[in-house]
Parts: structure tokens; sequence; C-alpha cells
């Protein structure tokens, strides 16, 4: 394999690991925002964070092996990202921070106040990556200013606010609305009785404020950004399978509608990919400054190496993932939730095995 | 201060705050392995209490470790921009492995563990602990051996058309001695704070009656761990003081404020010196030890301060070569000294624990609760000083801390970051001790009813946890 192909294959895999990331934890973020909305008493509320349990921490390592991929394939734009987007993600990092504390603390205690600050942790904590994952995608495709500086390095020389363009935040709103969705469509699959009736309900809503925003969102991405025609492939994909989504929800069909739910995911990751391509991060300010999969990458020894490792890994990983969402796969219902208002750690019994 | 400094203090900040998880979560995440093995082979209901306790605070702590790693692989990026860049070829590898290979399986099993109990059959839902724990070793693995190559660089080429440090030997990354050393140390370390846990928390509840039959059991788990360990901590620390004479002499002579190259070289318990070793005002010696810790020989030379940076500045140029000595001669004592406390205390607490006693004394019941603090104490100890003792190098011998920060990175931006992931990590310890207490305070569950497992069981039925 030359160092070319080993280039293309790695931003395939980083593009394969962000589509897992959206695709997972896309839902654990609506979740997360809808929990105010379709939870309305303590023993609903339990069920629809019991829903993320057992599967939120595994989701989230798909961004860790995303973060971690970049780095040992293509280092320069991991520097370049990184540091430039430096406060954008201290914010995310703290919502992570507190929303995953929040899922493990907030039911053992219960004290009401204590569960109420942690429900509100959880929303924003939602929320706020999940706005601003897209606002950073966008600005990523659409360029930042980059600079090379006096050893040859891209440098990123805007702040914080050239991020909040009217773009990037058109591409936030339609990430926090597609994941919004996902997440609902999620739960409509995932719990019985009036939550189920509830997240549809709002599936339908909020998958229409998404249907508009991603048009406007793709269109203008595709008409003013993109670097290749096929794109549009994607684009298009995305919104069969959005429209597929909004009708197999309507019609109460969960399974599909979570697939194709998936599927849109998916394809707004690979269309900012295709977008993008062969960039990795272009700049605004000086061509030369633009970074690619060819001068951001690792070596061709270092890039080989990584491709055994994710050809052995990847599928292991693939599978026992894929069976935790068999183990879990039954509906969850309020009934189910024992005991919902006292603290998990003040029962002095334990009810079965 | 200026960014620099501000982003070193971030990183030492985040990285001790996380590490007081990482070891509590190896080491008691398979202390309740084996305790739940002993349930799945015994069926006796004792171990199984013992499990159920011991995961809640597990889990308790588990997450605090996912949160704050989060940070670690971020902020490399965020604020050591130019040291990613330079080693991003050989560093990035290890890192995108420990994900790929271990905290999926850590993160995925640990899920099922927790959730799993009526889902699963007894012998799957103890592989789904034992997978869990050998995630979290897995990853120790990978991240020190990233770490190594700070320490001691190998496998790899300096380009000179690029700037940047590229792999040349992924193998040696991997197996080379410091790393496997490190490993060794780290996880027996990772066990006597673990050990001392759940030793401190037995015989805490012991004392005040709480699930005696259970906490007599699992005080042997936690005795048997410390002293195991802290065999293991000696002979593991022992080879790795001596690769690091060879690897990193000066961080050795900075351990013991050790000036002149001398033979033989005396280790103190107890100095007060000038900073530059020019006077020494008060010191408890003890000959000869400094030159048996480093090359084994009661005898044998250890260099000093003053002729490594003679050496240094004649191969890299101008410049102090050597890390604040002060520091690092007390963080190797503390680490040292606070390690041995807690093996001390297991001794202590099985001499009055044996043949069936509880002790009472007010004061044991204290230290009981507290103990797990001295080793705690230690690792990070250890920790601060093989950081600092490799300063002013980020890469020992290829590059300096000060060239790796973001160039990109203010002041403002750096304090603000600073600032707030200080006030939260405050914070969480707060609430997080809070919960451990609470935990701790109402002991192993009294009774645990058994239901058959039924994969195909009713929709209707009960969850056994929930969040």
């Amino acid at each position: 394999m030359s160092l070319e192909m080993l280039q293309n294959i790695w931003i395939g895999l980083i593009a394969v690991l962000w589509i897992g990331y959206f695709v997972l934890e896309g839902f654990d973020f609506g979740v997360g925002v809808l929990l105010p909305v379709v939870a309305k008493n303590e023993a609903e509320r339990r069920t629809v964070l019991t829903t993320l349990g057992p599967v939120w921490d595994g989701n989230e390592v798909w961004l860790l092996v995303a973060g971690g991929a970049t780095f040992a394939a293509f280092p320069e734009w991991y520097a370049t990202l990184f540091s430039g987007f430096y406060l954008a993600l201290l914010l995310i990092l703290v919502a992570l921070i507190v929303r995953g504390v929040a899922f493990e603390f907030r039911s053992k205690r219960g004290d009401v106040g204590w569960r109420r600050r942690w429900d509100i942790a959880i929303t924003v904590a939602s929320f706020v990556p999940a706005l601003l994952w897209g606002v950073a995608f966008a600005n990523i495709v659409r360029g930042v200013p980059l600079q090379l500086d006096a050893n040859n390095n891209s440098q990123f020389v805007g702040n914080f606010f050239d991020l909040l363009n009217p773009y990037a935040l058109i591409g936030g709103l339609t990430t926090l609305a597609l994941f919004v969705t996902h997440g609902a469509v999620f739960l409509a699959l995932k719990t019985e009785g009036d939550i189920r009736v509830r997240a549809n309900k709002v599936a339908g809503q909020t998958g229409l404020v998404a249907a508009v925003l991603a048009v406007v969102f793709g269109l203008w991405t595709q008409l003013a950004y993109s670097n290749n025609p096929i794109s549009w492939l994607p684009l298009a994909l995305a919104v069969v399978a959005w429209v597929a989504t909004l009708g197999m929800n309507r019609l109460g069909r969960e399974g599909w509608a979570f697939v194709t739910s998936a599927v849109t995911m998916g394809m707004v990751v690979l269309f900012l990919f295709t977008c993008l391509y062969p960039n990795v991060m272009p700049s605004t300010l000086d061509p030369a400054a633009t970074l690619t999969i060819h001068n951001a990458s690792s070596t061709e020894y270092t890039l080989r190496l990584m491709t055994w490792v994710a050809v052995v890994f990847t599928p292991i990983v693939l599978v026992y993932q894929a069976w935790t969402y068999w183990v879990f796969r039954k509906r969850l219902s309020p009934s189910q939730i024992p005991n919902p208002h006292e603290g998990a750690l003040d029962l002095p019994h334990e009810v079965h095995v | 201060m200026n960014a620099l400094d501000l982003a070193r203090w971030q990183f030492g900040i985040t990285t001790v705050y996380h590490f007081l998880f990482v070891p509590l979560t190896i080491g008691t995440s398979f202390l309740v392995a084996i305790m739940q093995t002993a349930w799945f082979r015994t069926g006796d209901e004792r171990w199984l209490r013992a499990t159920k306790f011991f995961g809640k605070l597990l889990l308790i702590n588990f997450a605090m470790g996912v949160v704050t790693g989060i940070v670690q692989e971020f902020q490399f990026g965020m604020a050591w921009s130019d040291y990613s860049r330079f080693v991003g070829d050989i560093f990035g590898a290890p890192l995108a492995v420990e994900g790929l290979a271990s905290f999926f399986l850590e993160s995925t099993f640990l899920g099922l563990w927790i959730f799993g109990w009526d889902r699963l059959s007894r012998g799957l839902h103890l592989t789904t602990i034992w997978l869990a724990s050998i995630g979290t070793m897995l990853s120790a693995y990978f991240i020190l051996a990233a770490n190594s190559f700070m320490q001691h660089p190998v496998g790899y080429a300096y380009n000179p058309v690029t700037g940047r440090a590229e792999l040349q030997d992924f193998g040696r990354v991997l197996f080379q001695n410091t790393t496997v050393t490190t490993f060794f140390h780290t996880i027996t370390s990772c066990f006597l704070v673990s050990g001392t846990m759940v030793l401190g928390v037995s015989l805490w509840l012991m004392m005040r009656g709480k699930s005696v039959d259970v906490m007599r059991k699992t005080l042997s788990v936690g005795i048997i761990s410390v002293l195991i360990a802290g065999i293991g901590v000696v002979f593991t620390g022992d080879a790795q003081a001596k690769i690091m004479v060879q690897q990193q002499p000066m961080k050795m002579a900075a351990a013991e404020g050790l000036f002149n190259t001398s033979a033989p070289a005396p280790f103190s318990l107890f100095k007060l010196g000038s900073i530059d070793g020019s006077a020494e005002y008060f010191s408890i010696d003890i000959p000869g030890l400094l030159s048996f810790m480093a090359t084994g020989d009661w005898n044998g030379e250890v260099k000093g301060i003053n002729d490594l940076q003679a050496e240094y500045t004649a191969k890299f140029g101008p410049g102090n070569y050597a890390p604040y000595v002060p520091l690092v001669f007390w963080a190797f004592r503390a680490m040292i000294g606070l390690g041995l406390i807690a093996v001390l205390f297991a001794l202590f607490v099985w001499w009055r624990t044996r043949k069936g006693k509880v002790p009472s004394n007010k004061w044991l019941g204290w230290a009981a609760v507290t103990c797990v603090l001295f080793p705690l104490g230690g690792i990070s100890a250890g920790w601060i000083f093989t950081e600092m003792g490799r300063q002013p190098w980020i890469v020992f011998g290829l590059m300096k801390t000060a060239d790796g920060v973001s160039p990109t990175l203010s002041t403002g931006t750096a304090l603000i970051s600073l600032v707030t992931l200080t006030v939260l990590y405050g914070v969480l310890a707060i609430i997080e001790i809070g919960l451990l207490v609470r935990a701790v305070k109402i002991g192993p569950p009294e009774t645990v009813e058994l239901l058959p497992v039924d994969d195909d069981a009713d929709n209707g039925r009960t969850l056994t946890f929930s969040y």
C-alpha cells in the first residue's frame, strides 16, 4: 500500500469513527435534552435515563477513539484543530464531564433537590455538545483562519467568536435538531407507555425543524464549500433517509424509524467529509496553510501499523457493542423501576439477582 | 505566570486528579472480580454481598475516572500542540490503540456488568467484570508505553525535513524495559491503593458491627492485596530505579539532592540544604544506600547534578538541565514513605484482627477510613517525582517542555481553562467523597434475594439496577 492509499484509508476510518459517534452518542444527547419534555415524574425520568444506562459510556468511546486516531494518523490536523478550537473544546469537555457524572450520581440519593440539579445538568450538558459539534464541523468545512508559522506549521490565528458565524450556527442548530429527533426516535423504540407516546410526538415535531435546518445547511454547504460534486450523493441519501424516518415515526414503525434516523446521522458525517476531501482543515487566509490528508498525515510506517490494529480490533468492537444492544433490547417502562424515589445508596436490601 | 506555566499547572492538576480514580478503578475492578468469582465458585452469599458493596464503590469511582480521562486525551492537542506535532507519529499510536483495544472493552463490559445482573447467565456475567478489569489494565499498559517514550525515547528517528520524530519500531516503544517496569510498578501500586481501600472500609464496618461476616472476608482480601502489592512495588521500584540511573541519571541525582558524583553515595532520610547544593545544614544519611538502589552495589558510583549539568551542556548546549531539586527530593521520599505506611498499617491490622478479634480503639476507626489517602498520596508523589524529575524535558533529550506548549495559547485562555477545570474538579471531588462516605456508612446489603436469570422474562419485571 502506498502512502497516499494509506492516507485515504485513514481519512475513511476517521469518518467511520465520527459516524459511529454521531449515530450512537447522537441519541444520547437527544435523550438528555428531552429528559424534561418526555418524562413527567420520577419513575419516568429514571426510565428514560436507564435506556442509556448500559450504553452511554461505550458510545462516548467513539469520540475518544476518533480523537486518538486523528492524533495517530493526522497529527498536524489534531494539533492545529485542538489548539485552535481550544475554548469550544473546553466547553464540550466540561459538558461531557458533568453529563457523565450526572448519569452515575443522580439516582444515588433520594433528595429531590439533588435530583433536580442533576436533571438540569443532564439537559444543559447534552444540549451544549449537541450544538457545538455542529458548530465545530461547520467551521472546519467552511475553513478557518490558518497561517503558517516560522516552523511551517499551520496555526489557528482566529478566536473563539470567529467560530460563531451564521453558517456555523445553522450547522450547530442542525446537529442539535437532528440529535434531539434521533434521541426521541430511540426513546420511542426503547420505552413503553406515556414516554413512548410523547417521544413519538416530539420526534414528529423536532424532525420537521431538523428537516428544514438540514436542507438549508446542506445546500449552503454543498454550494458554497464542497470540493466534490459527489457529496451531493450522501446529502441526497441523508434527505431520503430523514424523510423515511419521519414517515416511519408517523406510522409507529419505531425500529425502522431508528434505522433510517441512524442512516441519516451517518450520511451527514459522510457528507461533511466528502465536502472536505482531500482537505481536513482549509485555511481562509492562505491556501498554503490548508491542511490536507497529505500534508497533515503520519508516516507510512505508522499508518500501516495502525491499519493493522484497526483491521483486527474494529470488527471485534463492533461485535461486542452490537451484542450489548441485543442484551438490552427490551423496552423499559416506569413500573420496572423499583422504589423510584429512594436513593440507590440508601437501600439496605438488594432485591434479586 | 505565562501560558506555559498555566498549561503546566493544568496538566499537573488534571493528571494527578485523574490518577486518583484510575488506580482505584484498576485495583478495585480486579478485587471485585475476585469476590464475584469466589461467589460463583462457592455459592457463599457473603461473597455476593461483598461484590455488590464494593461494586457500588467501584462505580462511583469509575464514573470520575472516565470523565476526567477525556480531558487527558484532548489537552495534548489543546495546550501542547507543538509537542503533539513533534511526537504525534509515535505518541498518537499507543493512544489510538488504547482507545480501540481497551476503552471500548472496559466501558462496554462494565455497562454490561452493571445492568446485566438479570440479563446474563452467572458465568457470562462474571466474564464481563473480568473483561472490564482486563480492559483497565490494558489501558494502563498503552498509556504507560506512551509515557515511557517521553522518559526514554526509543524506536524512532528524527526527520530533519519535517522537523519531527518519526516511528521506526513500534515493538520497541511497546516493549522497552522502561515500559515494562513502569507498567508493573504502576499496577502493583494500584493494588496497594485498592487493597488499602478494601481493608480500611472492611475494618471500619467491622468495628461498627456491620455485616461483620462479610467484612471479615473482604478484610483478608484487602490485607493480602496490600502485602502482595507491597512486595511487588518494592521489587519493581528497585528495577525501575536501576533503569532510571542508566536512562535519566539526572532524575536519580535530584531524587537524592546529590550534587557531586559519589562512590559510595548515601541516601538521606531527611535533608535541609541550599537549593544549589552549595551548603548542607542538616541531614540523616544511610551510607551507601543510594549506590545500592542505583547500581545494586553498596559502593557503586552515582553521578551528581553538577557533573551531569556539565555533560548535558556539552551535549545539548547552554541551559539548566536539572529539575527543581527540593520538589523531586521530597516527592521521592513521599512516594516511598506513604507506600510504606500503607504496608505497615496492613500488617498492624492483620495483627489486631487475627483469630477473630475486632478492635475497638477510636483512633483505629479514623485510621481505617483515612488510610487509603496514604497510598493515594504515595502514587501521586510518584507521578510528580517522575514527571518533574524529567524537567526541563518533555521528551527526554529531544524536546524541552517550554517548546511543546501550543504557540497559539494565550495567557487568558490558559487561565480560563485552568480555573474552570480546577473549580469543576474541586466541586466534583466534594460530591464524590460525599457519595462514597454515604455508601460506606450503609455498608453491604443485608440480604440479596436471588431470582432465576431469564432472558425471555416478561418486559414488566422489576430491574435489578436502574439510573
